[in-house]
């Protein structure tokens, strides 16, 4: 198996855009071409992390279409759905064909148009990857995360506070990430006093609707140096899902398929939790935070909350936990998210993240699709 | 409410092709003989087009000869607790499928609402 090298990135502006999703998919893409300074005829595979164009705005064969939009015809094309976890999806499969041999030079865009719904019209789109019996209840993303964060908070007495404290980190992080849809700093008094959401969370617990794209080049490791001259090496990659029902799991609170996917990329990547410098985890909801970092080993059971609580996950702490500002501040254009987690790590272990940067050569990101149903885990690591 | 029981004894709502061990269902349980305790709840105060709101919402557990069998579905009311116990009781239709995304021919949108005893 080849090893591969991701040797460009790029990501939109996130936020409430113009653009529809044709238009998104290129920005990012001829970015990221241009990042690494690639023709879009060099690309052998073209692959495109989306969720829901078709139900969003009635525009399917988006593969197609980017590979005719950026000149990449007759590059392969394909679109890749995991919910939520699109992005990271679109990552294996980058990384599939890449190790395969099956292609050289892959370009994965990953992007998302929502904000020209309204929040109850996305929040429909989004549920409807649900169970028939959990859709017919009403049962939402929101909810489900309303329903966790209580069960959390009791089982193992941690104070409300501290899911306002990821909100209030993760935004720190987001003012000095110039792609993020909220550039701005709150406090917890804000997140505390917000209006509620889904008992006992409130608005600022919750991710913004979001347009955006974003997008990474992967090759043969061995012919990274052709196009950058500081690249990252995918060491570790893996995925796994958990029960479609969410009640059907043993405890609400463990992620069964974030520890699944987190212990098989780690062991390939022949690393430790220990040995990561730097995580994006997928914040849609602050009580999700807490649930990953406990799933891939980063804190026991029950005891995120200290971590966060203590400023570990600070950007200036011994892990530091979406220094991107994360789905939280950042954004969260479904299809986009978990490649722009993939663009952070890259910036961060190849030492171009600018204010954001932490020093780091080790870097996972965790994309979730639904509510831990289908999730993708992958290390990077600099050279 | 019917709970599906498969071969290796476990019982499971709602129903699905295969269980937990890979096997078909044997049999069902009748849920609404039973009462359950509230293992957590919430209340959405953002929901979808065709849903109430504010929308109680609760995961319960139900005690079926010493198995115990979760539930997840709408509360009559959001004064409840952790430890609550509550019974399943009759709704006609628990979402306006008119104007929700799904299909309205595919699947049901009758059920049962938790309503504390």
């Amino acid at each position: 198996m080849t090893d591969v090298a991701v040797v460009g990135a790029s990501m939109t502006e996130f936020g409430r855009r113009e653009a529809w999703i044709r238009e998104l998919l290129v920005e990012a893409g001829a970015a990221c071409l241009e990042d690494a300074t690639v023709p879009p005829e060099a690309v052998d595979h073209l692959y495109v992390a989306n969720m829901a164009s078709g139900e969003f705005e009635g525009q399917t064969g988006v593969s197609n279409a980017l590979a005719s939009d950026l000149g990449a015809v007759p590059a392969y094309t394909q679109r890749v759905d995991q919910t939520s976890a699109s992005g990271g999806a679109g990552i294996y499969a980058a990384w599939q064909s890449v190790a395969s041999g099956a292609s050289e030079l892959t370009l994965l865009v990953g992007g998302e148009k929502m904000t020209h719904r309204t929040t109850g019209e996305s929040t429909d789109v989004i549920a409807s990857l649900t169970h028939p019996v959990e859709y017919k209840h009403g049962l939402t993303l929101p909810s489900f995360a309303g329903l966790t964060a209580r069960r959390y908070l009791e089982r193992y007495d941690a104070p409300r506070e501290s899911l306002a404290r990821v909100a209030v980190k993760n935004h720190a992080n987001g003012a000095l990430n110039p792609h993020a849809q909220f550039q701005e700093e709150i406090d917890v008094e804000t997140a505390m006093e917000s209006p509620m959401v889904a008992d006992p969370l409130r608005l600022y617990d919750f991710c913004p609707v979001t347009d955006g794209a974003a997008a990474l080049l992967f090759c043969p490791a061995d012919r990274a140096a052709e196009y950058a001259d500081d690249y990252a090496v995918i060491t570790g990659i893996a995925g796994a899902t958990d029960t479609h029902v969410v009640h059907e799991r043993a405890e609400p609170t463990r992620m069964s398929a974030v520890a699944d996917a987190g212990r098989d990329t780690l062991q390939m990547a022949g690393r430790d939790p220990d040995d990561v410098d730097v995580a994006e985890l997928h914040d849609m909801f602050t009580i999700l935070e807490f649930l990953q970092m406990e799933a891939l080993g980063f804190a026991p059971e029950g005891e995120a909350w200290r971590a966060v609580e203590a400023g570990r996950t600070d950007r200036d702490g011994e892990l530091p936990v979406n220094t991107s500002g994360g789905l939280k501040s950042k954004g969260h254009p479904l299809g986009a998210t978990g490649v722009a987690q993939g663009h952070e790590i890259y910036r961060q272990v190849t030492d171009t993240a600018g204010e954001r940067g932490v020093g780091a050569d080790v870097g996972l990101a965790c994309n979730v699709g639904g509510f831990g149903n289908c999730v993708t885990v992958a290390v990077l690591e600099g050279r | 409410m019917e709970a599906y029981r498969y071969a290796d004894g476990s019982v499971g709502h709602p129903g699905h092709p295969v269980g937990p061990d890979g096997d078909e269902p044997v049999g069902t349980v009748d849920l609404t003989d039973h009462t359950a305790e509230v293992v957590t709840w919430t209340v959405s105060h953002a929901t979808p087009p065709g849903v109430r709101e504010p929308n109680a919402l609760a995961i319960v557990e139900f005690d079926v000869d010493g198995t115990g069998v979760r539930a997840i579905g709408q509360l009559t009311t959001a004064d409840v607790e952790i430890g609550d116990e509550v019974r399943p009781v009759p709704c006609e239709e628990l979402r306006d499928p008119s104007v929700c995304l799904r299909e309205q021919e595919s699947q049901s949108w009758d059920g049962y609402r938790f309503e504390p005893v």
